[in-house]
């Protein structure tokens, strides 16, 4: 199985292609630079992201706050965080970059004040 | 009879109209410099359209680090309030009124009352409006589902409101694709993003979103008609040719939402009302380098300058604007000796400033027509050339001149971006 990216670690947005067997990887071609290299392998090994949503908050300016996970969490993983997510409601007040929850030891913070 | 509104008079050496990032870091550093400012919004909130941006992807040269538009927007109001700068939300400026260099006026309404504000220069950042669908050529029913990308971010992610459940995105530029992704964490179905060019508008690392989310993207394709009663039902698709003409090849899709992602365009109504000259092909004021328009004192950053897809540069024009109205109210005006006009040449669609006085060094801020690959951007009339390995019309390129490059020059400027 071919796996082919555009890589997104610098604005030249190199073509790369990993080849892949069994979860082994066979060859990584395309790339310019060995980080491009190392983003594309761990892209088709363990794709990551880092996920931003809105929480609901009672007594803010504004009804929710913005939250980021701290670290980038597993792309199979997301559909059940953001079910975390959406059963979260916080009380005001609430700062920027306060820690308003944890899912399976990924910090919720907060981007968005109330 | 109603009574008059009062109307209060107050004095500053600058006003900001606009308290997004080009206006916040106008306003700081206005205040930096000793100029007495007062910042404008016509929100209940600083920061713009940041706070409604929550995704990561700002500030990376501004602050060093990645942050997401609210927390971008707050490090700003965090200096703006350290310094004791004045500024009012809520307050919708409606006038601007040119008596003389030094004699302006910007007239607001507020919940307080209507206020009549003398300054000696403006520094303008109202940011810029959406395309609407009428706009891209969109007809059919009047029907409830149809948003602005905006209008959708503004739902979603401001008041928690999740505007529909099956959705087609027109544009594939950032913020549609952006817009995309939110719809599809949210639980909506994303059913096409329709893209009328041949190839996608937005960032690699955005165009990604749809490969995760399994968006399919119709490139070469436009939105022409939305049916439905009461609520958006279905979309008709056309497929167009190499000139963007409509091809008969058609299909429907059905959803009960479209998100028009079509552009930006610099908001510059009360600009144009007091004579300010606009440039086409940017949408926004024709500029010197100083930022200022062809009133003099009155000076505009961020993307009512024109459209910007990064931040950073945002917040240096809202700072170079604020250096250069002290620099203006300190001398009565801004002079040159010359005034080097800057053109365009081959592939390059807009690009501002627009006059360059050689007596500092510049950004230009520019755009391609076309995506290329392998070229060299080239002045000719100063011998200056840069490889390029892609150029992107959704890439804005910022190019540095010196001073002394600048001065090589004559009268005018070309910048042209071709083959290596
Ligand atoms: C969806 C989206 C995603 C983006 N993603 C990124 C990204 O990942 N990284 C990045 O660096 N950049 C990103 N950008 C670009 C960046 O957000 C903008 O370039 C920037 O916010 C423009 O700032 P501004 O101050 O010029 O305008 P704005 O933020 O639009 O602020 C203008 C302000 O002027 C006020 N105003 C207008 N008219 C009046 C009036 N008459 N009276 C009083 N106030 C008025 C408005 O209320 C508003 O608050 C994104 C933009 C969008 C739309
Ligand atoms: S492979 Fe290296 S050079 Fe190419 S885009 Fe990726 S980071 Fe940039």
């Amino acid at each position: 199985m071919i796996y082919r990216f555009t890589c997104i670690v610098c604005p030249l947005g190199c073509s790369i292609e990993v080849e892949m067997e069994n979860g082994e990887v066979l060859g990584v071609t395309g790339h310019t630079c060995p980080r491009g290299m190392e983003w594309a392998i761990e892209e088709v090994t363990n794709p990551r992201r880092v996920v931003m949503s809105v929480v609901p908050v009672e007594g803010g300016a504004l009804p929710t706050v913005s939250v980021k996970t701290a670290e980038p969490v597993p792309k199979e993983k997301i559909p059940e965080l953001m079910k975390f997510l959406a059963k979260l409601k916080l009380k005001a007040p609430v700062n920027v970059g306060q820690v308003v929850a944890e899912w399976e030891g990924i910090k919720i913070v907060a981007t968005r004040g109330a | 009879m109603e009574p008059m509104p009062q109307i209060s008079m107050l004095s500053y050496d600058v006003v900001v109209i606009g308290g997004g990032p080009a206006g916040m870091a106008a306003a700081v550093k206005a205040k930096e410099l000793g100029l007495n400012v007062l910042l404008l919004d016509e929100n209940d909130y600083l920061g713009g359209i940041l706070p409604q941006c929550i995704h990561p992807g700002f500030g990376l040269h501004y602050f060093k680090e990645e942050l997401t538009g609210p927390e971008f927007a707050s490090r700003l109001a965090k200096r703006l309030v350290e310094l004791g700068v004045e500024y009012r939300t809520a307050a919708r400026v409606l006038e601007i009124k040119n008596y003389s260099d030094l004699e302006k006026v910007v007239i607001f309404t507020s919940p307080a009352g209507v206020y009549q504000v003398w300054t000696k220069a403006i520094i303008y950042a109202a940011g810029a409006r959406e395309r609407h669908a009428f706009e891209i050529g969109i007809v059919g029913d009047r029907v409830a589902g149809i948003y602005t990308a905006g209008e959708a971010q503004t739902l979603m992610d401001i008041y928690g409101i999740l505007p529909g459940k099956e959705v087609v995105i027109v544009g594939s530029g950032d913020v549609g694709l952006i817009m995309a992704r939110r719809f599809a964490l949210e639980g909506a179905k994303v059913k096409a993003v329709i893209e009328l060019m041949p190839y996608p508008g937005g960032l690699a690392r955005n165009v990604m979103i749809l490969r995760d989310f399994n968006i399919p993207l119709y490139l070469s394709h436009k939105v022409v008609e939305v049916r439905g009663r009461g609520r958006v039902q279905r979309v008709k698709v056309v497929r167009v040719d190499e000139n963007l003409n409509e091809t008969g090849e058609e299909f429907w899709i059905e959803a009960d939402t479209l998100v028009i992602s079509a552009g930006l365009i610099p908001s510059v109504k009360k600009l144009k009302k007091i004579g300010v000259e606009i440039d086409p092909a940017t949408g926004g004021p024709v500029v010197n380098d100083r930022l200022e328009t062809s009133v003099p004192g009155i000076f505009v950053a961020g993307n009512s300058l024109l459209i910007n897809d990064l931040v950073d540069y945002v917040a240096e024009q809202g700072e170079l604007a604020a250096e250069s109205a002290k620099e203006f109210i300190e001398k009565g005006g801004i002079e040159s000796r010359k005034w080097v006009k800057v053109r365009k040449g081959q592939n390059v669609r807009l690009i501002a400033p627009h006059y360059l006085s050689g007596d500092r060094d510049v950004y230009l801020y520019l755009r391609v027509a076309r995506p290329m690959e392998n070229v060299e951007l080239r002045i000719p009339e100063i011998g200056k050339k840069l490889r390029l390995p892609v150029v992107k019309p959704a890439e804005m390129i910022r190019l540095k001149l010196r001073a002394e490059e600048i001065q090589k020059a004559s009268e005018k400027l070309t910048v042209e971006v071709v083959r290596a």
